[in-house]
């Protein structure tokens, strides 16, 4: 239109009426033609799409389901608002079975079929690390919200993210001081033996040493176990604390059978709410829990003060004051990681916005947007508290609370600090070359 | 088999390899990626045919001598900082070794103890890995870098992490393995393995040595799933314990069954037909895998003999 010899010039004086119906004609042809509707679209209000590698089927498909729900009440929240960049945001959604092989085959999907914007919402560790390189060979920014430690171990790559929930080393790190000052200084751990119970293992023991408590035991109890009551002897008998982390289905038996082995004086115990999302705190068998202390994420109770972002979160992805869904109170959530969703899929939207995002071709440019976000406020966006975020290893950093099981719920007891949780960076992903 | 003549066979084979470097030029780029991986996993069912299909022996713990490559590749290049070439060799040598050992002791059995038997040591050697988490990294598995995935031949260095080039790589080595096999069945040794497979006694009664011919057929199949673990970790740069699990021993078996027992390209068809089954079901229903159950039983209705047998004992019997 700026060319003054041009078709289009409509300033000249000399516009013949054979002239104007050209123009006409030109113009009604290409608005009617199937290739300019997608062009100007492509351009202005075609949307952002968003690969949601979502666990449907395998053993994390109770996470899937919730992750699925919340990522829904933010993508429909973010819309209402007018979207990203003025973009509306369309999830496309692909199983990997919980399966790291079939994860990246996902990720290869989103990245040359569906051609999505970014990849996101994988929570287990092996199909997260499975499908990184996948990623990073597509340049795929790649949002999880796993809790792992493996994004901040630096041993990914540049375009793997975790900024909408913290690591688990940060998680356990940040329980030490209220264990040591509240439960009791001699700490027997339990865990699986594998990679979950592992971090648990390794990041535990210095963590209370430096708050002048001990681990004197740790028993580690094999994934094909499903009876557990020949481990309890191994419990040093001045334990004052056990600290559990038990995960999946035989979770019910351990608490159960521990409950037959120490009857009614028992030494504090300490656990991780993984083991038991999804399941109902009153479900028969865990009575034992009660009176004892578990990390939580995001409360999965409505607390007396929380505050108004986090009741409208709630409200949104549709979780009663038990944190089951609303007309289903057996359908419990994943309260403890679920709010990372929400948090995530803010974290792109600024991210984007910074960075002028239009296409895949400023996929470099998002990362880098990414990288250098500092803080996130607590509020509508961030709903589980504040954050800070380390763009070198590309993980969040927030408060975690302490639940204790009374009265058939659990209600927050202590909130830490973000300091707490916070460690030396083990590298720098921003050397990478993108 | 009817067919002596070699001409057909090879034509065959050789026209099925070209089909395949020609469609890396017009595949979409998804179904490029794809491809590259199922051919991968077909040397793996290749691999298992040769000794479920050929000599009839059912192993159930294949996933051991796939992840043997896996890990014996991918831990060399993590740990030891070895070369492509190198960390290759080494998953084969790692393969050919669990072989050897495995063979001596399940091949003292036969039938459903031989089943049983392996699958236990597949069990072993699952677990084994999570125990040494340290080095394997347990459940969650490890990440093979990507600046280490180069191969250098002579003075050029190839990037396996570029999609022509891992397609090309994928397609070297199911050209070469499915070359192998056929030569191994149109090979007097593999009409040994034939005739244990249809009556052991009887070939012992000829003065074979059964127990020689089948312990080779297990290190050479085990070899060859090596092989394919081997370019699974370097081609796609993760090694994991989920591909030592007995959903690994059994997905094999699957393949081969679909695309025909005892067919040289059987578990080509057979991995390719499954991998789109689930591929494209998934897009439909969370039940994927109940439309997957709901095909493998038609085809066992339908097509007992699997893909190619079928058409082999119909139509084609020439095929090899």
């Amino acid at each position: 239109m700026t060319d003054k010899n041009g078709f289009f010039d409509l300033s000249r004086s000399a516009l013949t009426r054979r002239t104007a119906l050209k123009v006409l004609a030109a113009g009604a042809g290409l608005a009617v033609a199937p290739g300019f509707v997608r062009y100007s679209q492509a351009q202005s209000s075609a949307p952002i799409k968003i690969g949601f590698q979502s666990h449907r089927t395998g053993i994390g498909a109770a996470y899937g389901r919730w992750y699925e729900k919340t990522t829904a009440a933010a993508v429909k929240a973010i819309n209402d608002a007018g979207g990203i960049n003025g973009r509306p945001v369309e999830v496309i959604i692909e199983d990997d079975g919980t399966d790291p092989g079939r994860g990246a085959e996902v990720v290869g999907k989103f990245a040359s079929q569906h051609k999505t914007d970014i990849v996101y919402g994988t929570l287990f560790s092996h199909v997260v690390i499975g499908s990184a390189p996948a990623a990073g060979e597509a340049k795929m920014p790649y949002f999880v919200v796993s809790e792992g430690h493996h994004v901040a171990s630096t041993k990914l790559n540049r375009y793997v993210f975790q900024p909408g929930i913290t690591d688990v080393k940060s998680q356990i790190q940040s329980m030490a001081p209220w264990i040591a000052a509240n439960a009791g200084k001699k700490v027997t751990q339990i865990f699986p033996d594998f990679a979950f119970g592992y971090d648990h293992r390794d990041y535990l023991p210095p963590a209370l040493k430096a708050q002048g408590a001990e681990v004197i035991a740790q028993i580690a109890i094999p994934p094909t176990e499903s009876s557990f009551t020949k481990y309890f002897p191994q419990i040093p008998a001045e334990t004052e604390v056990i600290y559990h982390v038990m995960v999946g289905p035989a979770v019910l038996t351990f608490v159960k059978e521990l409950g037959e082995f120490y009857g009614s004086n028992r030494p504090q115990l300490f656990g991780f709410i993984d083991s038991l999302e999804a399941t109902d705190i009153n479900s028969p068998g865990l009575e034992f829990l009660d009176g004892s202390h578990f990390w939580e994420g995001s409360p999965r109770y409505a607390q007396p003060d929380d505050s108004p972002a986090q009741k409208a979160y709630r409200a949104a992805v549709g979780i009663d004051d038990n944190g089951a869904s609303v007309g289903d109170p057996k359908d419990v959530s994943t309260a403890a990681h679920m709010f990372g969703c929400w948090e995530t899929l803010y974290v792109v939207k600024k991210a984007m916005e910074d960075a002028g995002y239009k296409g895949p071709e400023d996929r470099a440019k998002l990362v880098e947007a990414t990288e250098a976000l500092t803080e996130f406020a607590e509020g509508p966006e961030h709903p589980q508290g504040p954050k800070t975020f380390n763009g070198k290893i590309h993980q969040c950093f927030g408060i975690q609370n302490i639940s204790k099981v009374e009265g058939g719920r659990l209600n927050v007891v202590h909130k830490t600090k973000i300091e707490d949780g916070l460690y030396e960076p083990e590298g720098d992903y921003t050397t990478q070359a993108l | 088999m009817k067919d002596a003549s070699p001409a057909k066979p090879y034509a065959l084979h050789l026209g099925v390899i070209a089909l395949l470097f020609a469609l890396s030029f017009v595949l979409p780029e998804y179904h490029h990626g794809l491809l590259a991986r199922i051919m991968v996993l077909a040397v793996f069912a290749m691999g298992y045919n040769l000794l479920f299909g050929y000599v009839g022996l059912l192993s159930l713990g294949h996933a051991m001598f796939f992840s043997a490559g896996l890990y014996g590749a991918g831990l060399a290049v993590i740990h030891l900082g070895w070369s492509v070439s190198a960390a290759f060799a080494a998953g084969l040598a790692c393969g050919a070794l669990l072989a050897l050992v495995i063979a001596l002791l399940a091949l003292r059995t036969s039938g459903v103890a031989f089943m049983i038997v392996t699958m236990m040591f597949a069990q072993v050697f699952y677990l084994v890995i999570l125990y040494l988490a340290a080095w394997t990294g347990g459940d969650q598995g490890m990440v093979v870098p990507q600046s280490m995935r180069v191969l250098v031949l002579g003075s050029t260095s190839l990037d396996l992490t570029n999609p022509t080039v891992r397609y090309m790589s994928a397609l070297a080595l199911f050209s070469i393995v499915l070359l192998i096999s056929l030569a191994i069945v149109r090979s007097g040794y593999g009409r040994v393995l034939v005739a244990i497979r249809e009556n052991e006694e009887r070939t012992k009664m000829l003065g074979y040595d059964t127990f020689s011919n089948k312990l080779a057929a297990v290190i050479v199949s085990g070899t060859i799933c090596a092989g394919s673990g081997a370019a699974y970790a370097l081609l796609f740069g993760y090694v994991g314990s989920s591909f030592a699990s007995v959903q690994y021993s059994i997905l094999p078996l699957l393949w081969v069954l679909l695309g025909g027992a005892a067919t040289t390209l059987g578990p080509l068809i057979g991995t390719l037909f499954m991998y789109y089954v689930i591929d494209v079901a998934s897009g439909y229903t969370s039940a994927y895998l109940l439309i997957v159950g709901i095909a493998l039983i038609l085809l066992v209705l339908f097509f007992p003999k699997g893909i190619l047998g079928s058409i082999r004992q119909r139509w084609l019997g020439w095929l090899p």
